[in-house]
């Protein structure tokens, strides 16, 4: 029987996530409980937080405190490419600033932003820019680098105004670049966060999975983490089938299927 | 026929390339003067490296003259770059197809960047793509296309926003005898047709006497070895091909 790709790929993902559940089933017949939950347990308490309004409106919350952290990170950080591309000038004083931000913990900024800022809400924000800016503007570099200088004069051989320009061959040829930023930094936001709201908020994924630890509840706080684990691969699916589309001109050879 | 009024002028044009890493300055033009008549089909013809393409971005504006006078319809293509949107049309050695348009939308980028009301835009763009035998391959993306299709719609996109001015850069190189040989046929054709003034670059001296009124022989450092205005005989052809024969190989005997 021949499946298609996508169809092969979904059986090996259902393969390999059930010998894993398989494996901490066998490990929950051995040790504790609180040590290893059934896995019964943890898909229950993972069904219970989906269904219950106040506890899913808690994944709600991290899931906006991640959107727009890195919409935040994504619009300065094309701001910063832009200027940083522009200018040699601007690039030899930025580029060294945001390497250095690169090497900074993000435990790091979650104390900074505890000691400086008063507000919850702006305390992730800031710490989610500040951790994912630096890749976003350099993506953006990178693909915005990358553009044809082939096109770049065909382009220009019309005399494109500045706009007419950045719409029919800057941003196509950016966009690959950008949906590539946004799948890597997604994950990165996604951990970020959490350590952001375990130390410094009042609600969300994060918060739920400092109470569990306090109530030395496993299944609980592998039901919270699946929650993010879920939502991200959802967001991450939202962003293939965009790339699939918006990238729908390139060829494929029919070995690379 | 051609019109006495020059669209293209060089006057005494010197380009320089400023190489860096101690390598010293290339001089890519020297002293380089001719001038070009509305509705003439001009062939630039030499070796490569000779500095034919750096004359060709020159008269397109994509580069500024080191000193001396380019005059394109009375402007400068460099400074005067706005003024010349919608007058030139250039047509590359490779395609230079943008990848994520259809071939309809490649013909349409200029027109877009001339601000035509789309519905018109996208009648004139399937006209010319009907024109060059691409009819039914307007949805197509470039990757589906072949050599030729593909250098048919990037002569599209040029003719298609009617310029004054055509340039062209070995636009065939890349393409099998067969494919260059019916495109050119077709290039002459609409060029003909539709009264452009013409600046062809090749390096293949048949190509030069098929297609250019004039032929200007360049040597390294583009300048002017020899100019023939062709005959339409075939005694014509022979002599000037034998001419321009002599002078390139004059200059491979240069020290």
């Amino acid at each position: 029987m021949i499946h298609s790709p996508r169809v092969t790929r979904f059986l090996q993902a259902t393969a390999s996530t059930l010998v894993l559940a398989v494996l901490w089933q066998i490990a929950s017949l051995f040790f504790p409980h609180y040590l290893f939950p059934p896995v019964l347990d943890v898909v229950k308490r993972t069904l219970d937080i989906f269904l219950s309004a106040p506890q899913l409106v808690e994944v709600l919350v991290t899931a906006g405190r991640i959107f727009a952290g890195l919409a935040g990170a994504f619009v300065l950080g094309a701001i910063v490419a832009l200027l940083i591309g522009r200018s040699p000038f601007i690039e030899s004083y930025v580029t060294p600033v945001l390497v250095f931000l690169q090497g900074i913990p993000a435990l790091s900024w979650v104390v900074i932003a505890i000691i400086w800022f008063h507000g919850i809400e702006f305390r992730i924000f800031f710490i989610m820019v500040l951790t994912t800016l630096p890749a976003f503007t350099f993506q953006i570099l990178d693909a915005f680098r990358s553009m044809s200088k082939d096109l770049f004069e065909m382009t220009m051989a019309f005399r494109p105004r500045t706009w007419t320009l950045f719409r029919v061959l800057i941003v196509p040829t950016i966009v690959p670049g950008i949906l590539t930023a946004w799948k890597v930094n997604l994950g990165n936001a996604a951990r970020v966060v959490v350590v952001a709201e375990l130390v410094g908020a009042t609600g969300g994924v994060g918060y739920q999975l400092l109470r569990q630890q306090q109530l030395f509840d496993m299944a609980g706080a592998i039901a919270w983490t699946l929650q993010l684990v879920l939502f991200v691969l959802v967001v991450q699916q939202a962003i293939v089938a965009l790339e699939n589309f918006l990238l729908r001109y390139r060829a494929v050879s029919e070995r690379a299927m | 026929m051609a019109d006495t009024q020059p669209v293209i002028r060089f006057r005494d044009v010197n380009k320089v390339f400023r190489r860096g890493n101690g390598r010293g300055d290339l001089l890519a033009v020297d002293r380089l003067s001719f001038e070009i008549a509305k509705g003439e089909i001009v062939a630039v013809l030499g070796k490569t490296g000779c500095g034919k393409s750096t004359m060709f971005n020159l008269v397109s504006g994509l580069i500024e003259p080191t000193s001396g006078m380019v005059e394109v319809i009375g402007h400068d293509p460099f400074r005067e770059f706005a003024f010349f949107r919608g007058k030139i049309g250039i047509i590359f050695q490779n395609d230079r197809l943008m990848p994520w348009r259809t071939a309809l939308d490649n013909v349409l980028l200029g027109l877009e960047i001339l601000d035509v009301a789309r519905e018109r835009a996208e009648a004139v763009a399937r006209g010319w793509l009907a024109r060059l035998g691409l009819s039914g391959h307007e949805n197509d993306y470039p990757h589906a296309l072949s050599g030729g299709m593909r250098q048919r719609v990037s002569i599209a996109r040029a003719f298609a926003v009617e310029p004054e001015i055509l340039l062209c850069d070995e636009p065939f190189s890349a393409l099998d005898e067969m494919t260059a040989r019916d495109l050119r046929a077709e290039f002459l054709r609409l060029v003909q047709q539709n009264g452009k003034t013409a600046v062809f670059v090749t390096h293949h001296i048949n190509e030069a006497i098929e297609i250019g009124d004039r032929i200007l022989v360049f040597h390294r450092p583009a300048r002017i070895a020899l100019e023939i205005h062709r005959g339409r005989n075939p005694d014509d052809e022979r002599h000037a091909r034998e001419q321009i024969l002599q002078v390139l190989a004059l200059e491979d005997a240069a020290p």
